[in-house]
């Protein structure tokens, strides 16, 4: 991540439990407007040539599996340098605009990896961390696995929280559990994983977010993209907001991060769409937004070469990942 | 635009939906259309021909046939025609016509899209996702209807001849709304669509062609006005649904007064729009754009008036300025924008002259930053606070992207406020408090209250008004009955009376006079003296003067009024405890029945045995709207998913009821004890040549714990009071059970705050058969249906 000029880092605030209690989400209205979203704005052609651009630019390409090697790992950071065929990029005379994803996103052995397979390009590493995806280790291997990705190059963490916390509507115990994540990352920014799935109401995750806002989080993000349920459109609507709230009483933009189940290039529209209709273009950009995706980029290279085509395209005209 | 410019400034561009397939529908007809009238296209005999424009681009679409009275003449006669096919074919030919209709309007789903923004002005995602799926929707639950008529309304037969005028704001939604019941029901109609948008009903004329419907079933005139004036006039039509505006609902109530014409109206509002402080505020700004920039403001149920707890107020409003300036304005087949064209130069001036006088009292007045395209007719969002209910632009119905605001301290204040209108469409309450919200529904007088939620409309669900928002309602079961008519009401005959007073044997008269009796007036549960200070006598069978009762006069009237707004616990009351007093009633009643006998004997001369039956069929009547006190409720409609959507009777309020000459007893008691077991108040008119059963009733309703204004009586000269009744605006509901002239008078003068009326326009109901004298009609026309949404999940 590029910490720009215009974006003052996020230090938090002391947790406001006034604010938490006044939190009201109503699910009903909430899914009508996430359902009304995609169905007011179309971005079509040349629109959506630049606007699937912009969503490879706020990709964090992701690889989190078991059977990750070095192998695979390289192969994702040359495809993150380069996520689309060149003469496609020439055609809409976008090969000289440095199109790279945001970031690349791994378990912290494969960060060396990353590292090294990135180096020159400017694309960050970032590593899932605090006991990644269940966050059922103790707090000192919480800590203790986060300076070690730091250490090892991480430039962005996504830790998860403990989801007990919010069930039990711990806000103390989540405040200081996320302020301490944060102050292990150091400089590197943090992503806070809410595991919206396992929350289950809007009204958890609302709360959540703001808690995690006030401890510092750099971005809030959705999911670990390991549980039944991970970003939906109404979860991210009720964050965006939350990042809104928070943006007009601190000043401090949060970014987002939708992560899980985005596989399509028209719900990559759609979360933009989301984005801008409710914080505005600023959140357009990777210092503000970001994918977890690891399928998305594929789906993009085939829209992005029928638009130039004219022509439907298959999967395998495209380097994969 | 080139992609690295785009890429830059990530604007939204100009994502239009294409108008070919429209446009060569438009051409194939020559853009030019005539009159469909007994399944064939027919010029209009007027010889005219008017231009219907799209608003976004002030481009002529088509021509547009203007029918005149001939026309109309034609149509009505086809429909009229047609109607005994369409009858003996039975309810499952008619289902499967319904069910074909649906069928079309799904499979030329964009087309009539298209043709809907393009003639309308709204965008295209609202006629793609909202107008187009409930027309269809409509018409695949009214085929259902339509195969159950003959089980589940086995009572009930088509009313004939429907004349069915709609509006321009949903031009095929509202036909369908029209339409769809209506054959269900078997009716034949002639359906008028606005002027401003024939154009989607003529496209429906052209799938009633292609699915077979008979001819003359359905008949599609186009025109102005006048050609809605004919329709209305015309005296083979039965019925006439209307959707409009208030002014033209009064006209059509006043044109179609006395001739027997069933009438239903849906008219205006100035909807709330209620906000508490412990509202899901974000999601509340979207149920303010879904309320009122929702078809640009042209929406009879349009949240226009936001009510705003005083705390939440100003963060509200920031977060909708804020979301103002997010809309986007233009062209109604771009398929990114929120807000298309006004309809016509017209109505945009009326909303440029309510704004301008809307800033001159003194609110304030705020629109986005941005400007509206010029190439059609656009008003961009507009937002007043610091508005009092007494602005105009609070009072008025604007019919545009314009929305109102003031606060409120306490939900009791808030329901004041939500009230202060002379309409009732629809109501909007936002809350997480579920107590609240429920407290909130039963007391906001409109059709229709969303709870968290604004605008959702479903077939299965009744719509309609409370107020001079109209009468009647559209969808659901409740909805059939605007074109249904009970099968027992031919049996009422015309103007003969059932009983006539005989000549009674003279009872030997003592040497020591009876003791004077002085009959008053009932008011307030007190016998009262009437104002004027007048009498009449009263004459036997034999015309002998044997008592005289009190002359009312208009301050009783308005006496009683108050007195029974006063009693307004009675309908807070529970359907058992209401039941309890009427159970009391029955008993005390029965106590005296050889009084009440002996009266009806010395009255109209009838044998001992008749009296008797008379009074104990009364006490019967009694019983059996006690038992209906509570039971007959509401439904939970099936209406969306997550949704509970409730129809809730609801009493109408203060209703006068104008009794029958006929059956002294039975005649009061059927008729009043309906609209007392229903939760109403009431004013009471008992006959003017007998009343003596009714005021010998004072002493009974005195003994049986009603409270006091439940029920007044004032006795007089029936018309003029039914006239004071009919002309007061405090009154919500009139039954007229008298003359021929004496019914049109009623509905005449109703029309003025749109009272619901019952009138019998001179026809003799048997009140001894139990058919006509306790069926459901009565409950169902002492009540009005509330549809209360209430969406859930956590």
């Amino acid at each position: 991540m590029k910490p720009n000029d215009t974006t003052q880092r996020n230090q938090g605030m002391p947790l406001d439990l006034d604010l938490i209690k006044s939190i009201r989400v109503n699910r009903s209205a909430v899914e009508r407007r996430a359902a009304a979203m995609g169905a007011r704005r179309s971005v079509k052609k040349d629109w959506q040539a630049a606007w699937l651009l912009k969503a490879i630019t706020c990709m964090d390409l992701t690889t989190l599996a078991g059977d990750d090697t070095p192998g695979n790992v390289i192969r994702l950071c040359a495809k993150a340098r380069q996520p689309v065929r060149e003469d496609i990029l020439q055609a809409m005379d976008m090969n000289d605009s440095n199109i790279h994803v945001a970031a690349v996103c791994v378990y912290h052995n494969l960060i060396h990896t990353a590292v090294e397979a990135l180096a020159g390009s400017g694309i960050p590493v970032a590593a899932v961390s605090t006991g990644f995806p269940a966050g059922q280790i103790t707090m000192d291997q919480k800590l203790s696995e986060i300076e070690k990705s730091v250490a090892a190059g991480a430039k962005e963490i996504d830790i998860v929280i403990s989801r007990a916390n919010v069930l039990r509507g711990d806000w103390n115990a989540l405040y200081t559990e996320v302020q301490l994540f944060r102050q292990s990352c150091g400089d590197a920014h943090m992503k806070s994983i809410l595991e919206t799935g396992e929350l289950v109401t809007l009204n958890n995750v609302a709360k959540a977010s703001h808690v995690c806002m006030m401890a510092g989080s750099d971005f809030i993000k959705t999911s670990t993209g390991k549980a039944a349920v991970n970003a939906t459109l109404p979860v991210s609507l009720v964050m965006v907001r939350a990042i809104r709230e928070y943006y007009e009483r601190t000043g401090i933009k949060i970014g987002f991060k939708p992560a899980g189940g985005i596989q399509k290039a028209k719900q990559a529209l759609e979360w933009l769409i989301l984005m801008k209709e409710e914080l505005g273009d600023e959140w357009l950009s990777p210092d503000l937004f970001r994918f977890g995706a690891s399928t998305l980029l594929s789906d993009i290279e085939r829209q992005l070469e029928h638009f130039v085509t004219g022509r439907y395209s298959a999967s395998y005209r495209h380097p994969m990942a | 635009m080139k992609v690295k410019t785009i890429f830059n400034n990530m604007d939204y561009g100009y994502a239009p939906e294409s108008s070919s397939a429209a446009d060569e529908w438009l051409d194939a007809h020559k853009r030019k259309f005539t009159l469909y009238i007994d399944g064939k296209w027919q010029a209009p005999l007027s010889k005219k021909y008017f231009e219907s424009v799209n608003p976004a681009t002030t481009k002529n679409l088509a021509l547009i046939s203007q029918a005149n009275e001939k026309d109309v003449d034609k149509a009505v006669k086809a429909a009229k025609k047609a109607l005994p096919k369409w009858i003996k074919i039975g309810a499952h030919a008619r289902a499967r016509y319904l069910y074909a209709i649906a069928r079309q309007i799904q499979k030329h789903s964009r087309l009539f899209s298209v043709l809907e923004s393009m003639d309308n002005g709204k965008p295209i995602r609202e006629s793609r996702d909202i107008d187009i799926p409930l027309a269809a929707r409509h018409f695949y639950h009214h085929a259902g209807w339509a195969q159950l008529r003959d089980t589940e309304l086995q009572d009930y037969k088509e009313v004939g001849v429907i004349a069915q005028i709609i509006p321009w704001n949903f031009p095929l939604l509202m036909l369908a709304w029209k339409i769809a019941p209506a054959l269900a029901m078997g009716n034949t109609v002639v359906l008028k669509p606005a002027e401003f948008t024939s154009i989607t009903a003529l496209l429906f004329a052209e799938i009633c062609e292609q699915i077979g419907l008979p001819d003359g079933v359905v008949n599609i005139i186009t025109g102005d006005g006048k050609s809605g004036a004919a329709m209305v006039d015309h005296p083979d039509v039965d019925k006439i649904a209307f959707t409009g505006s208030t002014d033209v609902g009064r006209i059509i109530r006043r044109a179609t007064a006395g001739t027997g014409k069933k009438i239903s109206l849906e008219l205006g509002g100035k909807s709330p729009f209620i906000v508490f402080d412990d509202a899901d505020l974000d999601s509340v700004v979207e149920g303010v754009v879904d309320a009122i920039w929702f078809n640009q403001g042209q929406v009879c149920c349009a949240g226009s008036r936001l009510l705003v707890q005083e705390s939440v107020a100003e963060k509200l409003y920031a977060k909708i300025k804020a979301r103002m300036e997010k809309l986007r304005v233009g062209n109604s087949l771009d398929k990114s924008v929120d807000i298309g064209a006004i309809i016509a130069p017209v109505q945009l001036r009326t909303i440029e002259q309510l704004v301008a006088k809307g800033i001159e009292e003194g609110g304030q007045m705020w629109q986005p930053s941005w400007s509206c395209p010029t190439d059609g007719y656009f008003y961009p969002p507009t937002l007043f606070t610091d508005v009092s209910p007494s602005s105009t632009i609070a009072q008025l119905e604007i019919f545009g992207p314009v929305l109102v605001a003031m606060t409120f301290r306490t939900h009791p204040e808030a329901i004041k406020l939500a009230n202060n209108t002379r309409y009732g469409l629809a109501s909007s309450i936002w809350t997480e408090n579920i107590n609240l919200a429920l407290d909130m529904a039963p007391k906001i007088k409109a059709g229709t209250v969303w709870i968290n939620c604004t605008n959702l409309f479903d077939a299965a669900s009744g719509f309609g008004g409370y107020r001079e928002s109209g009468f009647g309602r559209e969808g659901g079961r409740e909805g059939l009955y605007e074109y249904l008519k009970l099968k027992s009401d031919e049996l009422q005959i015309a103007p003969k009376k059932l009983i006539q007073k005989k000549n009674a044997k003279e009872s030997p008269s003592s040497l020591v006079p009876e003791i004077d009796r002085t009959i008053k007036l009932f008011i307030g549960g007190k016998e009262a003296r009437p104002d004027g200070g007048y009498s009449s006598s009263i004459k036997n069978a034999s015309g002998k003067i044997i008592a005289t009762v009190s002359q009312g006069n208009r301050k009783d009237i308005r006496n009683a009024v108050e007195a029974a707004h006063a009693a307004e616990s009675w309908t807070a009351m529970t359907g058992h405890a209401r039941a309890q007093i009427l159970y009391y009633l029955a008993e005390n009643l029965a106590i005296r029945k050889d009084e009440f006998a002996g009266r009806l004997i010395q009255l109209l001369g009838v044998s001992k045995s008749d009296a008797d039956r008379e009074v104990s069929l009364s006490i019967d009547r009694i019983y059996t709207n006690a038992a209906k006190a509570d039971k007959y409720d509401g439904h939970v409609h099936h209406t969306l998913s997550r949704h509970v959507t409730m129809a809730m009777p609801e009493a109408l309020g203060v209703m006068g009821i104008v009794c029958p000459d006929t059956a002294p007893l039975l005649g009061f008691i059927s008729a009043v004890i309906p609209a007392l077991a229903m939760g109403n108040r009431v004013i009471v008119i008992p006959s003017e040549t007998t009343p003596l059963s009714a005021t010998d009733m004072f002493q009974v309703f005195e003994a049986s714990d009603f409270p006091g204004g439940v029920i007044n009586i004032i006795t007089g000269k029936q018309d003029e009071l039914a006239g004071v009744l009919a002309n007061h605006d405090d009154v919500d509901g009139l039954w007229y059970f008298g003359t021929k002239e004496g019914s049109k008078m009623v509905e005449h003068a109703a029309a003025e705050n749109m009272k619901r009326t019952w009138v019998n326009f001179g026809k003799q109901r048997d009140w001894y058969e139990g058919h006509q004298g306790e069926v459901e009609q009565f409950l169902r026309n002492a009540t009005q249906i509330k549809n209360i949404w209430i969406p859930y999940g956590e």
